[in-house]
C-alpha cells in the first residue's frame, strides 16, 4: 500500500506489476491534501480521538476509583451494570442517538462525535482492576492528614496507575481513530468527516477514484496508529492480555 | 481513632462517647457514599444518556413507524405493534443479510480462533526465532482501520488491476473476480477478516498459554503423550476459559460485520455480502425507516446475547 501510494497511475496499471515505484511521486498525497481536504479530516479525527481519550481517562478512572476504593450502597450492582454493557452492539444505540442528536441540533458537530464515546465500560473495568492493587493504608494515611477524596484520587491514586492509564489511553485513542459507523451516521457535512468516513466516502464514489490516491488515503489513516503501535506495543498486548485473563 | 466531629465534647461521659462515635461513623459512611456517587456521576450521566436510554428507546422505536418526519415531531410516529418485526420476517433482503452474517460468523470465528491459536502455540514454543517480530507482524492488522484495510484489499483483489490477479496471471493462472463472483465474495471477506483479527486471538491465547504451568506439560511428556496428544488433552482443556473469552468477543464483533461489505462490495454481488448491520444502516439512514432499523438492530442485539449465552454454556458444560 505504502509503495503503491508513491506510484503514478500508469505504473499502477502496468503489467507485470512493479515492486518498487520507478519514479516515486508525491502527486497522490498532493491530491489528497489539495483536492480532497484530507488535512481537515485528519484534524477532525485527531480532535475527536484526543478528546474522547482524555474524557475516558478521567471519567473511567473516577468510577474505577469509586468501585475499587470507596464503599457505598449499590456498588456491586453498579459494577454489574457497567460490565453488562460491554457487549452491547453499537447498532442498538445508533437510531435513538441519531434522533437525539438531531433533536438537539448537534448533527455535524464535535459534541455529537465525542460525547457518546466519552466514557466506556472497558475503561471502568481496567481502572477498577488496577486501582484495587493500591494499598488502602496509603489512602487512609492521606485521609488522616485531612486530604479530600478527590485530592487522594487525583494526586495519590492516579499517579500510581501510569501503566493502566497508558494502556487505556492508547486503546481508546485507537478505537476512536478507527471508529466508523457513528461518524458515518452523524456527519453529513463533508467538513465534519473523520478520516475513515472521508476515505470510505471517496472509495465508494461511483466515479472510480484513482487507486494511487486511495492507497495514499489509506496510508494517511493507518500510518499514525501504526507508528504509535510500534513504539508502544507492549502497552497494547499487556492491556489486552489483562482484560482477557481477568474477563 | 475516629476523627472527632466539631460539636463533640472532649470530656463527655463514656456512654455519650459511644453514641457520638457511632454518629460519627454513620456520618462518615454517609459521606463516603456521597463521595462514591459523586465519583460515579459523570460516568453515570454519560452512560444514561448515551447507552441506557438509547437501548430502551431503540426498543420503543422498533414498535413504531418512526421516520424522518418524526425527528422534528416525535408525535408523528405511530405505534404499529409488531409490524416491523413481521415485515422483517417477509423481507427478502433481511433474510439474505441474516444468512450472510451467519455464514460470516460460522466460518470466520472458528477460522480466526484456529489461526490465532496456531500462531500463539507457534510463538509459545521455543523453536521459532524472531518471536517478537512475528508477534508484531500478526498484531499489526488489528490496530489498523478496517476501512483502510477494506480499501486496500478491494484494490489488491480487483479483477483488472489488482496485484493478486497480476500475480496469478504472471504464473499462468486465470484472473479471478474475487469480489464480484457470488460464490467468492463472502469467502474473500472472511479470509480478510481472519487475517485482520487473528492477532487479537493470538495475544489472548499467548497469555493463556503462559498461564499453564510447565509441570503439567512435563507430566504429560513423562506419561508418554505425544505433542498432539498433549495439545489435545492437556493444553486445550486448560485453555477453555480463554477459548470462551475469545469466542464470545470475536462472535460479538463478527455479528456486527459492516465496514468490509460497505467499502468492498456495497453488499453485492446480488446481495451475497450484505450484512445485518449494513441492512440496518441502509434502512435507517438511507431510507430513514428508523422504526424498521430499530427492529433490525434489536434482532442483532438479541442474536449477540443468545450466541454469548450459548457459547458460555458450551464451554462450561464441556468441562
Amino acid at each position: 500500500m505504502l509503495l503503491s501510494s508513491f506510484k503514478t497511475n500508469e505504473e499502477l496499471a502496468a503489467r507485470p506489476p512493479t515492486w518498487l515505484p520507478n519514479e516515486p511521486t508525491g502527486a497522490n498525497y498532493a491530491s489528497l491534501f489539495e483536492q480532497l481536504d484530507f488535512a481537515r479530516y485528519f484534524t477532525n479525527s485527531a480532535v475527536v480521538a484526543g478528546l474522547v481519550t482524555v474524557a475516558n481517562l478521567v471519567f473511567c478512572s473516577m468510577l474505577g476509583y469509586a468501585l475499587a476504593k470507596l464503599s457505598f450502597p449499590g456498588r456491586r450492582a453498579l459494577f454489574g451494570l457497567v460490565m453488562g454493557t460491554l457487549l452491547v452492539p453499537s447498532a442498538v444505540t445508533l437510531v435513538p442517538m441519531f434522533v437525539l442528536m438531531s433533536r438537539l441540533n448537534l448533527v455535524n458537530t464535535f459534541p455529537a462525535l465525542i460525547l457518546p464515546f466519552a466514557a466506556g465500560p472497558f475503561g471502568v473495568f481496567l481502572m477498577r482492576q488496577f486501582m484495587r492493587q493500591i494499598p488502602d493504608e496509603l489512602l487512609d494515611a492521606g485521609r488522616v492528614d485531612g486530604a479530600g477524596e478527590f485530592y487522594l484520587f487525583w494526586r495519590v491514586a492516579m499517579p500510581l496507575c501510569g501503566p493502566a492509564l497508558a494502556t487505556l489511553g492508547i486503546l481508546t485513542f485507537l478505537a476512536s481513530w478507527n471508529n466508523f459507523i457513528w461518524p458515518l451516521v452523524v456527519t453529513t457535512d463533508q467538513e465534519m468527516f473523520t478520516l475513515p468516513v472521508a476515505l470510505a466516502n471517496f472509495a465508494t464514489d461511483p466515479n472510480h477514484p484513482e487507486p494511487g490516491v486511495l492507497m495514499a488515503g489509506s496510508a494517511v489513516l493507518v500510518l499514525p496508529v501504526l507508528a504509535v503501535f510500534l513504539v508502544l506495543q507492549r502497552f497494547f498486548t499487556r492491556g489486552i492480555a489483562m482484560t482477557g485473563l481477568k474477563g | 481513632m475516629d476523627r472527632q466531629t466539631a460539636g463533640e465534647l472532649p470530656l463527655a461521659a463514656p456512654p455519650r462517647v459511644t453514641t457520638a462515635t457511632a454518629g460519627a461513623r454513620r456520618w462518615r459512611s454517609l459521606r463516603e457514599a456521597l463521595t462514591g456517587y459523586g465519583f460515579a456521576a459523570p460516568y453515570l450521566l454519560l452512560f444514561t444518556v448515551f447507552l441506557a436510554a438509547p437501548i430502551v428507546a431503540s426498543l420503543v422505536i422498533s414498535f413504531t413507524d418512526f421516520s424522518l418526519g418524526a425527528i422534528d415531531d416525535p408525535a408523528d410516529a405511530r405505534f404499529v405493534g409488531l409490524q416491523n418485526y413481521r415485515d422483517l420476517a417477509a423481507d427478502e433482503k433481511f433474510r439474505s443479510a441474516a444468512v450472510n452474517t451467519a455464514y460470516f460468523v460460522a466460518a470466520g470465528v472458528p477460522l480466526t480462533m484456529a489461526a490465532g491459536l496456531a500462531a500463539a502455540v507457534g510463538l509459545n514454543s521455543q523453536v521459532v526465532r524472531f518471536r517478537a517480530l512475528f508477534r508484531v507482524g500478526y498484531y499489526t492488522p488489528v490496530v489498523m482501520s478496517i476501512v483502510a484495510i477494506a480499501v486496500v484489499w478491494r484494490y489488491l483483489l480487483d479483477v483488472d488491476v489488482g496485484l493478486l490477479n497480476n500475480a496469478l496471471e504472471a504464473v499462468g493462472l486465470p484472473r479471478v473476480a474475487w469480489l464480484s463472483t457470488p460464490g467468492l465474495a463472502m469467502p474473500s471477506i472472511i479470509l480478510i477478516a481472519v487475517w485482520r483479527n487473528l492477532g487479537f486471538a493470538m495475544v489472548i491465547f499467548l497469555a493463556g498459554l503462559q498461564g499453564i504451568p510447565q509441570e503439567t506439560s512435563e507430566a504429560a511428556r513423562i506419561d508418554g503423550a505425544g505433542r498432539w496428544q498433549e495439545f489435545r488433552h492437556v493444553t486445550l482443556p486448560l485453555l477453555r476459559p480463554t477459548l470462551a473469552f475469545v469466542a464470545v468477543v470475536t462472535s460479538a464483533g463478527y455479528l456486527q460485520l459492516f465496514e468490509e461489505p460497505f467499502v468492498m462490495t456495497g453488499g453485492g454481488p446480488v446481495d451475497r455480502t450484505i450484512s445485518v448491520a449494513m441492512h440496518m444502516y441502509e434502512q435507517g439512514f438511507g431510507f430513514f425507516n428508523l422504526g424498521y432499523a430499530g427492529a433490525i438492530a434489536y434482532v442483532l442485539f438479541v442474536a449477540i446475547l443468545v450466541l454469548t449465552v450459548l457459547q458460555l454454556r458450551l464451554f462450561r458444560s464441556a468441562t
